[in-house]
């Protein structure tokens, strides 16, 4: 990994990055058109049996999910009041932004009739996930675009709108907190619907809790790999004083998650399941040993957590634990009530990686042209600065 | 006052009259496919040595109208579960939940629809029986008020119990279905999920969703407690370094007016 990123950042220099970027993007493109004109059939692998794959999968579930670095760290900072955290707040925010504006641009190309979306405004029905799932990505990208604000507006100096933000700081993140614990858990309640069709290694009553736990654990593992990143990428040093607290913090919220999940294993039987493995169970196990027993047993080590290649190799796990745990409620876990197979279309995974590409390329804008790290602030201050401005007392 | 239908698979000769009506009474385009797609709303097929029919059992407390997020599913008084192709977004919540795996997609469709058995809405509220009980040479799909077809059902049981499986299918299940169905086979063997939950599903979500308004409410209240209490804390570390001290309703009185005074200066009149 390490050796692959050094090498993104020298070839970016002689355009191969970019040639690849442009290169997926017009597959993109193509593809969009395809999925437009020809409908859902002839770019997917969806089927009647098989209606949500990779876009929901992937591009929604652990695109909401990996954003979830925001909320844990805003909260973090403007009201546990933890102010030495405040450096890495706002790419932090970046992130979820990006992820969420990411979400968003999955949910055109999976919806049916996307054009459509605004219909949840209009047409209310309470009793729906699906309806707290819309109100939550709309309401919380709206939060997310005000704590960014105030990056934009400080690049262009733009001082009263600014002053509007900083005076509703910490409505906005206790807002901010809430839909975000709202959302994170509703996916989860997504699959609360379907006890028939979800296999009992992943079904549970206690899902939306499952999914709020991980979520906040992934979210810290996303906030330590983009720090990483974010150094190889810009020559940064990486705030090991700041991400080592970070991933104690990980280690614990991952630590209640196993538990609970193998808890619930022992309650539903699950653990039958794992006597004779078959597809799932080996699935499962991959998922619970590689992306969460195996993280937190490594962060557990003082040694590990506090050089920098093991702290970033925990976070990594952890977030591929993430990934993994939600493409296996979604698909691994979905396959067999389906009575079918479902792999993701060429198209489809192409979709997935080219809105990947634009969220690394709007971060690396965003990095080279806004305020984002603390050193390349426009006028530094000797106040500590918060993501909406100084705070006062 | 709700309808339904009751399907009885011993009178079911599998000659396919029911699709063909539904067809013609639905416009939908032929031919009539051999499972259920977004343009076939009901097929009969032979499974284990007899005839079943496959169509939307049109549920009491139906799944698919509780996850719809857009309301375009919607039980009706009547008895039918119809949808409204206007509403529809396209999030196919409805084909994922559907404990029957009823609704089905226009997957080649580049402006797709659900498509699934209405009950013949238009028909029912008008007084008429559904087209496919019409169309039933042999009186094996039954159509009148779901009480009835229960009681007959249940007489059809004692008075053939050789005939039948004693098991009226949608009578409990998730919570009772308006289509019921009589098998001299038992049901798993034709396809149906058994045994299927006596309760509703949608229950299994709102018990969660009905949780929010709190959650708001308390999670609101200690988020701002928390920044409240962290905030005071560096108030008072302040008030001690210049050696100033006051009683608690003196610095809350004064911590309002700085509020009033910060927002004055900033927002109002910055």
């Amino acid at each position: 990994m390490n050796h692959t990123a050094t090498m993104g950042v020298r070839l970016s220099r002689i355009g191969f990055w970019q040639a690849a970027f442009g290169l997926l993007l017009l597959a993109m493109g193509a593809v969009t058109v395809v999925r437009f004109t020809r409908g859902l059939g002839a770019t997917t692998n969806l089927s009647d049996a098989f209606p949500w794959g990779l876009w929901i999968g992937f591009d929604v579930l652990c695109g909401v999910g990996l954003a979830a670095g925001a909320f844990t760290l805003t909260a973090v900072v403007h009201l546990f009041n933890l102010r030495r955290f405040e450096p890495i707040v706002r790419p932090t925010v970046l992130t979820a932004f990006l992820g969420y504006l990411l979400v968003i641009a999955g949910l055109l190309f999976d919806l049916g009739q996307p054009w459509r979306i605004w219909h949840a405004l209009i047409f209310w029905n309470p009793r729906s996930v699906m309806f707290e799932v819309a109100w939550c990505v709309m309401l919380y990208t709206t939060v997310l675009a005000l704590e960014f604000a105030p990056v934009v507006f400080e690049r262009f100096r733009l001082e009263r709108p600014r002053r509007v933000l900083r005076a509703v700081t910490t409505p906005l993140v206790i807002v901010g907190v809430i839909l975000s614990t709202l959302h994170q858990s509703s996916l989860g309640s997504l699959y609360l619907i379907v006890p028939l069709k979800l296999h009992p290694l992943w079904y549970t009553p206690l899902l939306p809790f499952l999914f709020f736990i991980s979520a906040v654990g992934a979210g810290i593992g996303m906030v330590i790999l983009e720090s990483y990143l974010s150094q190889r990428a810009f020559g940064r040093h990486l705030e090991m004083e700041l991400l080592e607290p970070l991933a104690r913090v990980m280690v614990v919220v991952l630590g209640v998650y196993g538990l609970l999940r193998i808890r619930v294993l022992l309650e539903n039987g699950g653990i039958a399941e794992l006597r004779h493995p078959g597809y799932e169970a080996w699935m499962f196990v991959l998922e619970m040993g590689l992306g969460v027993i195996l993280p937190v047993l490594l962060l557990a080590f003082d040694r590990v957590r506090t050089s920098q290649r093991g702290l970033v190799a925990g976070a990594f796990l952890a977030v591929l634990g993430f990934v993994m745990n939600r493409l296996n409620v979604s698909v691994t876990g979905m396959e067999a009530a389906a009575g079918v197979r479902y792999v993701p279309s060429w198209m489809e995974i192409l979709v997935s990686l080219g809105l990947v590409g634009l969220g690394f390329a709007a971060f690396a804008l965003a990095a080279r042209y806004l305020p984002i790290f603390p050193a390349m602030r426009a006028a530094p201050r000797a106040r500590g600065e918060g993501l909406l401005g100084p705070f006062e007392d | 006052m709700s309808v339904g239908l009751l399907f009885d698979t011993t009178r079911c000769i599998g000659c396919g009259a029911c699709s063909a009506a539904c067809k013609e009474q639905n416009r939908l385009p032929l031919p009539i496919e051999p499972t259920l797609t977004a343009s076939t709303w009901t097929v009969v097929r032979e499974r284990q040595g007899v005839n079943v029919r496959s169509l939307c059992m049109h549920c009491l407390e139906p799944t698919c109208v509780s996850v719809c997020p857009v309301g375009a599913l919607i039980k009706t008084a009547g008895g039918p579960v119809t949808y409204d192709a206007a509403k529809c977004i396209g999030c196919r919540y409805c084909i994922m939940a559907c404990p029957f795996g009823v609704p089905k997609y226009q997957w080649d469709r580049a402006i797709p629809i659900v498509g699934k058995c209405i009950l013949c809405r238009e028909r029912v509220d008008a007084g008429m029986p559904t087209a496919c009980a019409s169309a039933c040479p042999t009186g094996a799909t039954l159509f009148g008020e779901r009480d009835a077809l229960v009681r007959e059902a249940r007489s059809r049981i004692q008075s053939g119990p050789a005939l039948y499986v004693n098991h009226l299918f949608g009578l409990e299940e998730v919570g009772g279905t308006s289509v019921l169905m009589l098998s001299s086979v038992p049901f798993e063997g034709l396809g149906f999920k058994n045994p299927l939950p006596k309760h509703p599903l949608p229950m299994l979500t709102w018990q969660v969703l009905s949780k929010i308004p709190d959650l708001v409410l308390m999670a609101g209240v200690l988020l701002y407690g928390i920044h409240w209490i962290t905030a005071r804390r560096e108030y008072v570390r302040a008030v001690a370094v210049r050696g100033d001290s006051r009683g608690p309703a003196a610095a809350f009185a004064g911590w309002l007016r700085s509020l009033w005074c910060r927002l004055y200066r900033r927002v109002v009149r910055p």
